[in-house]
């Protein structure tokens, strides 16, 4: 149909007289009750900023991590209260003059974000970890970001004492781009929240404490990449919008299936070509997937996650994988459904591979960051899958699993911050030989991760997995789901390898020991055990709670 | 009155977990608690008995739901209990012999270290055997089924530190679970046939299925039967499950346990009642067995597996008569009681001889006991005359309805089961008057224990004597009281249906007959052992006897057969195993290794060369999206 409607458009345009000319400029409306979450967010970031400028060093510390933690969950609050006043359902509506929808995936997908981050925020604020340096307590950051790794000013910083608390206000300025990005209702908050998330996290990921040049080489190696999507992505927005004559979704949507017939006289050579309209989709296409890290936009991700100061890399893997999935459902089922059957083979394929990929690629890895990573690979084609069945069925259940998947998340690379030896954490996997007798409880923790990751019953892994594949299944990809019963046939070999290498090995002398976190540390571990159990054992509410938030506004 | 039915199957359930769970505490006290526990469900039984009889024959089945136990969308399992008068026979049976067999464990088992744990395991077998007989539904039932059966395990293995009886119990275990897999089997079949397996509901409906399928039930439930009853081909284990002690011969592997596939198949009788050949294949394995368990019965030296052979052909007996249909049913339950008294009794005084001569079990060492052992002789003789069915006691007239039964079947079929039953009571008549003769009559041919220790052989414990006259007054009138007046057939009849049999001979030429029989067989026997002195050593005999000592190559044939062509199909199986599927596994497990380490290489570090995969994945994805459209 839409074929047809677009080529008389296209043939039509001559004849058609433009809008008329005069529009006064009319100030926007903002409705600041639906977008809380968000100013809250920028608010606090921006305090942030303020008390870095203002607080006298020693007690920046403490007044960044009271910040942030209450700007959170004030926010999370306001999500809640959005939720029970019937915005995710009922009362969902486009607010900010069309530029932001408040509907039931955005309230689901910023409540997860929000409490994602909550528990991320208390893995940077660990400062227990390492031994102190010159009598200060220090935590994965590095002294001072700006000096030369191994000069004398770095030294200098250290015996000072110094800590980058700037990473409080970054996370919380990252936190506020992804609160946009899945709610993001036209193209160019689309493009804007994601260089307000993308850009605190290239930065955060260059202020390891240690390993530093390693740090700063995958920031570059991510800012360069993400800048490289981003401009594929950009291009994109533009070519669609030569496309529609608009940014805003619910027009792209008109334009495609063919109820607006009106055209932009100044846009009249190529309003409704539909090449444009294709070659942009797939580029925007292109720019999301970078971000979810699926095959082949993924190669960033295992440099960048093992580079990463890990409580960085935690948040990231957690929050930026809930935020650009929102953003791509939304995308895919606002914008593009009537593009549903150009779209599906190509995404069928990069599911796939994705799947395929990040399990296969995995089971060579030798380092338990790089292991994750390439895990959250496999785990983003597991996603792809649901994202592909098209119903409500299919977003609910990616809501789900980003909820579960996430915590199991921030957990797994809390527990990586445990294992330490005199080099900082011991990554490499020889050194987990025999962890299990050394710390039984530390390990069965990180046991449970495992399991979780590979989907085992009992656990919130086997009951996303299971929605998603039952989505996928129901929508007619059945196909899709046999190749992810296999990638996770395969996945299960490297988790469960670990686990075997913890439990079954005989510890080495030299192996690393289990430092005793604070209770920051403890309570991230913990809600992340809580919560992979509680979704594994009773999915059942938060199924349903998923379930009512599977309707998108438009 | 049927709240009380649940007290029956709870008090030895509360006895065996007391006693096994209690520990060595209750070690002074535990016989005791499990034979109270025992008797108070014997009490609760007659209580229940006392009342059905003062009910109308139409409503005399209490029913007592208990709870639902799986409550799913067109699956309805219940505990649930139905206690008529098939199931009253059988609560008595088992609480009554039971009862006196844990009085008579107490003298039996008295130096025996873990003689709590035996009451235990006794107690939880009477439990199972209750919840068998009392089950409303072909599920519970299974669950009793398998209870006896590893209670049966337990006990037939209670000396574990004997590797005889450690394999004996293994032994029996194995072969009766491919009897019970014909019971799960049967039920499922009953599942998808009736959607129930409920008995009312099941039983009712017999008449709206087809043949086919009643068939394969009732075939499925004889091999259950087969399984727990020693019935031929699964009869192999009940010899060798003689390594447990006696009274547990008695009780399970003579007068109860072994009967429960009586009771299945005489339960179910509606279906085989709709299926003629199962039921023909159900006579013919009852007449087989009956002759089989008879001639190794003649060839052991053993007194207990000579007293297990004749059990085996004994139950052939009622298995005979249950296939028979209606005019048999009935037939098949009084020859069980009347058994279950005799052979108990027999069992029990075997245990006496054994108690009195240093547990030595050989007949051939015995001889002369009956002045040692008055009490255990008079009791034991009184089972012997009982079983052969000297005219009067207990084994005459349930073993001579089954026989005029048989010839009553008609026709040919008809002549041939009667036939092969009469010659039964004569070879009945001549090994229990072997033993008979080996045991109390002749010369002492006593012989010094391994550690060289005489026999002084002497009577046993008021414990032990008193439960053997009990159930040597069974022997002797049991028969009589059931069989005169019809007071068994009307009993049962509402329960189990009754045709009064035509036989072609007259009542009074069948019961002649087979007093000729049994003369003949007494008359042989006493040629061959009473009046010739008994050789020590066993003689080498005629081929049948070899073959008969060996439970005619039974062991040998499953040997050959089933062990041999188990190995070469299990070997076979693990060479596929090794080389095909893990070969398959292994395979693809190096392949996707292999790939991995390839992949893993594109991953090289530099970001151009990640920017290279990007932007050639974006133009695949961009180009196929635009080839989709031109497609």
């Amino acid at each position: 149909m839409s074929a047809t409607a677009v080529h008389s458009l296209w043939t039509t345009a001559s004849g058609v007289t433009s809008a008329a000319p005069g529009d006064r400029f009319t100030a926007p409306t903002i409705e600041y009750a639906q977008l809380a979450p968000v100013l809250i967010i920028v608010g606090a970031a921006v305090l942030g900023v303020l008390a870095e400028a203002f607080v006298p060093r020693k007690a920046r510390y403490h007044t960044q991590l009271l910040l942030t933690v209450v700007a959170l969950a004030a926010a999370f609050a306001a999500v809640v209260a959005l939720a029970a006043g019937g915005y995710g359902t009922t009362k969902a509506q486009i607010a900010a003059m069309g530029a932001i929808a408040i509907d039931g995936p955005t309230l689901f997908l910023q409540g997860t974000i929000l409490l994602v981050s909550v528990v991320s925020v208390f893995t940077f604020a660990e400062r227990r970890l390492d031994p102190t340096a010159h009598g200060n307590r220090v935590d994965s950051f590095a002294a001072q970001a700006g000096t030369v790794p191994g000069s004398e000013s770095e030294k200098a910083a250290v015996r000072a004492g110094f800590t980058t608390t700037e990473v409080f206000p970054l996370v919380l300025f990252s936190v506020a781009g992804m609160l946009v990005f899945p709610a993001a209702n036209d193209l160019l908050t689309l493009f804007i929240a994601l260089e307000v998330f993308s850009l605190p996290l290239y930065l955060l990921c260059a202020v390891a404490r240690r390993k530093r040049l390693m740090s700063q080489e995958a920031a570059v190696k991510y800012f360069l990449l993400g800048a490289f999507s981003s401009a594929f992505l950009l291009f994109g927005i533009a070519l669609l919008y030569g496309y529609a004559g608009s940014l805003s979704y619910a027009t792209i949507a008109n334009v495609v299936d063919g109820s607006v017939l009106e055209i932009d006289p100044a846009l009249a050579g190529t309003m409704g070509n539909d090449a444009l309209l294709l070659i942009g989709g797939a580029m925007i296409l292109t720019g999301l997937l970078f971000k979810v890290g699926a095959v082949p936009f993924h190669m960033w991700t295992p440099d960048v996650y093992q580079g990463a100061p890990t409580p960085v890399t935690g948040f990231m893997a957690a929050a930026t994988k809930v935020a650009a999935f929102g953003a791509l459902l939304r995308l895919l089922y606002v914008v593009l459904p009537g593009l549903t059957w150009d779209l599906r083979p190509v995404l069928w394929a990069v599911a796939i591979i994705t799947m395929l990929g990040g399990a296969v690629v995995a089971i060579t890895q030798t380092d338990i960051k790089r292991l994750l990573a390439y895990s959250s690979i496999a785990h983003a084609g597991f996603i792809l899958a649901g994202v592909i069945a098209t119903s409500p069925e299919g977003v609910s259940s990616v809501l789900f699993y980003l909820g579960a998947y996430s915590f199991v998340t921030v957990g797994a690379f809390a527990v990586v911050t445990l294992v330490r030896d005199a080099g900082g954490e011991a990554t490499h996997l020889s050194k987990w030989a025999g962890l299990g007798r050394r710390s039984p409880l530390v390990a069965a923790v990180f046991a449970v991760f495992l399991l979780a990751f590979a989907g085992i019953p009992l656990t919130s892994g086997f009951s996303g997995k299971f929605a998603v594949f039952k989505a996928a299944a129901e929508s007619g990809a059945g196909a899709l789901v046999v190749v992810g019963v296999i990638s996770s046939a395969i996945a299960a070999f490297f988790y469960i390898r670990v686990i075997v290498l913890m439990f079954f090995s005989e510890p080495k002398a030299d192996g690393p020991t289990v430092a005793v976190p604070s209770p920051l540390t403890m309570t991230t571990i913990a809600v992340g055990v809580a919560v992979t159990l509680v979704l594994g054992l009773a999915p059942q509410y938060f199924l349903d709670l998923a379930g009512q938030a599977g309707v998108f506004v438009r | 009155m049927e709240n009380l039915i649940a007290l029956l199957v709870a008090a030895p359930l509360l006895g065996a977990a007391v006693l096994l769970c209690g520990g060595r505490r209750l070690d002074r006290a535990g016989h005791w608690l499990g034979t109270v526990l025992a008797a108070a469900s014997f009490v609760v039984g007659v209580v229940l008995f006392a009342d059905m009889l003062g009910k109308g024959a139409e409503d005399r089945a209490l029913h007592q739901h208990l709870f639902s136990w799986i409550p799913v969308e067109g699956f309805q399992a219940d505990i649930a209990f139905q206690l008529d008068q098939l199931s009253m026979t059988f609560v008595l049976l088992i609480t009554g012999v039971g009862t006196l067999i844990h009085i008579y464990s107490i003298g039996y088992m008295e130096h025996d270290e873990r003689r709590r744990r035996f009451f235990g395991y006794l107690n939880l077998f009477l439990a199972a055997m209750l919840i068998l007989v009392i089950a409303d539904n072909y599920l519970l039932l299974y669950v009793g089924w398998e209870g006896v059966g590893l209670a049966s395990y337990l006990l037939i293995g209670f000396w574990q530190h004997k590797p005889s009886a450690a394999s004996a119990a293994k032994k029996a275990f194995l072969v009766n679970r491919v009897g019970d897999m014909g019971l799960s089997i049967a039920i499922m079949l009953m599942f998808t046939t009736f959607g129930t397996f409920a008995f009312g509901p099941v039983l009712e409906s017999t008449g709206e299925t087809s043949e086919g399928k009643l068939t394969a039930i009732g075939l499925m439930l004889l091999l259950a039967a087969c399984g727990k009853s020693a019935q031929v081909p699964l009869q192999s284990w009940l010899g060798d499950a003689m390594e447990g002690p006696t009274p547990v011969s008695a009780l399970i592997h003579a007068a109860t346990m072994v009967t429960a596939g009586v009771y299945l198949i005489v339960r179910s009788g509606a279906i085989f009642n709709g299926a003629p050949d199962a039921q023909l294949v159900v006579a013919i394995v009852g007449a087989v067995t009956l002759i089989f368990g008879a001639i190794v019965g003649c060839a052991k030296d053993d007194i207990k597996k000579a007293l297990a052979g004749s059990t085996m052909s004994q139950i052939g007996y009622m298995i005979l008569a249950a296939g028979l249909g209606p005019i048999g049913y009935i037939f098949a339950i009084m020859h069980l009681v009347t058994h279950g008294f005799f052979k108990a009794g027999l069992f029990l005084g075997a245990g006496s001889v054994m108690h009195g001569m240093n547990d030595e079990v050989d007949m051939r060492k015995y001889g002369g006991l009956r002045k040692y052992m008055p009490v255990t002789f008079i009791t034991f003789g009184l089972g012997y005359l009982a079983i052969i069915g000297f005219p009067g006691l207990s084994g005459f007239f349930s073993k001579d309805k089954i026989i005029e039964a048989a010839f009553a079947k008609g026709g040919t079929e008809g002549w041939i089961l009667g036939s092969v039953a009469l010659l039964g009571a004569a070879i009945t008549a001549f090994y229990m008057t072997r033993v008979m003769l080996m045991t109390f009559f002749g010369e002492k041919r006593w012989q010094p224990d391994a550690e060289g220790h005489e026999p002084h052989p002497h009577e046993s414990p008021k414990s032990m004597t008193i439960p053997m006259i009990v159930l040597a007054v069974g022997s002797v009138f049991a028969g009589g009281f059931f069989a005169i007046g019809d007071r068994f057939v009307n009993w049962l009849e509402p329960v189990t249906g009754y045709e009064h049999g035509h036989s072609p001979l007259s009542v009074a030429t069948v019961t002649g007959a087979t007093v000729v029989a049994l003369v003949i067989g007494v008359g042989i026997a006493w040629a061959m052992y009473g009046r010739k002195p008994v050789p020590v050593l066993a003689p080498r005999g005629s081929l049948l006897t070899r073959a008969a000592r060996r439970d005619l190559l039974q062991d040998d044939f499953n040997h050959v057969v089933l062990v041999r062509g188990g190995e070469h199909l299990t070997r076979s199986l693990v060479y596929v195993d090794h080389s095909l599927v893990d070969g398959v596994v292994n395979g693809t497990a190096a392949s996707v290794g292999g790939l991995s380490g390839r992949l893993r290489k594109l991953q090289n570090g530099y970001a151009r060369s990640y920017a290279v995969s990007m932007f050639g994945g974006a133009a695949v994805v961009i180009a196929a999206t635009l080839l989709m459209r031109a497609v």
